[in-house]
């Protein structure tokens, strides 16, 4: 034990690397939630068990992501007390992955557009100059493969399906697309890591993920949303802006680690 | 702690501890088989640290992989044991040996497929026709690359109408 000192700390400089372990682990964690929401509802018994299977292989990876965070911030937080004792301000997931889950069709656009995302990030992320994150991201990168075919192959069935699935795949579409600018935002905290070679340079990043969207839009029959449907204002989940649905969504999943913290089960 | 004298395992004889502690949720199949101990060492003070790499980020069985291992070396003799886990390399069904896959096959489930060629990033699936465990036709489909568990798909076998499971290979 070392005695209590009364030298204040010297202010800390802004911690890069633990900012992008939140942002990776925290997208992993509300989207993840989002899926489990489909356990007991989805359409067909198979898919129900593919969701609540992908949401937790996200589960695993949050935990891994922000176990890491929490030895990088040094203050003795594990990954539970990041998860369950933060306020939606000190989330820094992307806007995209805490929307409702709306119909079928929105969960499966949604979970594409994030899949696609998450297989171009980690790959260039299993490279980093940081072995730790390189080890994790190489780790999710296996599941986000398979994650992307589940999804892609449902937005060929919806979007070339019947005249009704079509229509809300691509209703979908139209109102997810203007959450994706956000995901390839370079601020001074992915610029810096991109510079050092953490992290991957994410405007660079955002052709790779268009090539492979438009792909599968293309082949779904379905039409891209125009460039001008982007909307400056929704973004933010980075720096801890969050649409209001973040916040029900953690009164739900923090409710009984707050009610009996410590508490083991 | 009792006054007799803690057991001095050796690596050999800890491995052969590990090959009977079979994985909860393929119980035909030890912890090793599954490639999940990476590495055993014993050091001095007879303090044994096993190394472990989970299958899945998410696979809920890690916990009680840990726990058998340290009491199966426990009921062994080994005092002390220390679990150290890591994500280097990402754990692979390559690792499964051909030993293994024949117990998995009488099991029940398919083995795993080869994991090379995932540098492609496939955004749909390709149509894999596994081999059925019970009639051997290769006239199957994968209804779903998830199952019961996270490294399971369902298929289907039109041969001998029989739905069976695979292992995935990643």
């Amino acid at each position: 034990m070392t005695s209590p000192s009364v030298v204040p700390a010297p202010p800390q400089p802004p911690h890069d690397e633990l900012e992008l372990l939140l942002r990776l682990g925290d997208d992993r964690l509300v989207l993840g939630h989002r899926l489990s929401e489909w356990c007991g509802h989805a359409p067909i018994l198979e898919e129900d068990i593919a969701l609540a299977n992908v949401a937790l292989d996200l589960l695993g990876q949050a935990t891994l992501f922000l176990r890491r965070a929490g030895e990088v911030e040094g203050k003795g937080r594990d990954e539970d007390a990041l998860a369950y004792f933060r306020e939606a301000v000190e989330f820094r997931n992307c806007l995209l992955v805490e929307q409702p889950n709306g119909d079928f069709a929105f969960t499966i656009a949604r979970q594409f557009l994030f899949d696609v995302y998450a297989v171009v990030t980690l790959d260039a992320l299993s490279r980093s100059s940081t072995p730790e994150l390189a080890a994790l991201a190489a780790k999710s990168l296996k599941e986000a493969k398979y994650h992307v075919r589940h999804s892609g192959e449902w937005m060929l069935k919806l979007g070339d399906g019947t005249d009704e699935s079509h229509r809300r795949v691509q209703r979908a579409l139209d109102e997810l697309w203007r959450f994706t600018p956000e995901l390839f935002v370079a601020d001074g905290v992915a610029s810096r890591l991109a510079v050092q070679g953490v992290a991957p340079d994410l405007p660079a990043l955002r052709a790779q993920w268009s090539t492979l969207v438009r792909d599968v839009v293309d082949r779904a029959t379905l039409t891209l949303p125009h460039e001008s449907a982007h909307s400056p204002h929704l973004r933010g989940g980075r720096n801890g802006m969050h649409s209001e649905h973040l916040g029900h969504l953690l009164a739900e999943m923090q409710i009984v680690a707050r009610s009996h913290p410590g508490a083991k089960w | 702690m009792s006054d007799t004298p803690a057991t001095r395992l050796g690596r050999d004889a800890i491995l052969a501890v590990l090959d009977t502690v079979m994985d909860p949720e393929v119980p035909v199949l030890s912890v090793r088989e599954l490639g999940i101990v990476r590495d055993v060492s014993v050091d001095a003070d007879g303090v044994a640290t096993v190394v472990v790499t989970p299958t899945y980020s998410g696979c809920p069985a890690i916990r009680v992989i840990e726990e058998d291992i340290t009491s199966a070396l426990h009921g062994a003799g080994v005092v002390d044991v220390r679990i150290e886990t890591v994500y280097s390399p990402a754990w692979t069904s390559d690792w499964i040996p051909d030993s293994a896959r024949a117990k998995l096959k009488a099991y029940g489930i398919a083995p795993p497929s080869p994991a090379a060629a995932t540098d492609l990033v496939q955004l749909l699936r390709a149509p894999r026709t596994p081999q059925c465990p019970y009639c051997d036709s290769h006239d199957t489909e994968v209804r779903s690359e998830f199952g019961s568990t996270a490294c399971k798909s369902i298929c289907w076998c039109r041969s001998c109408g029989q739905p069976f499971e695979e292992f995935k290979g990643i």
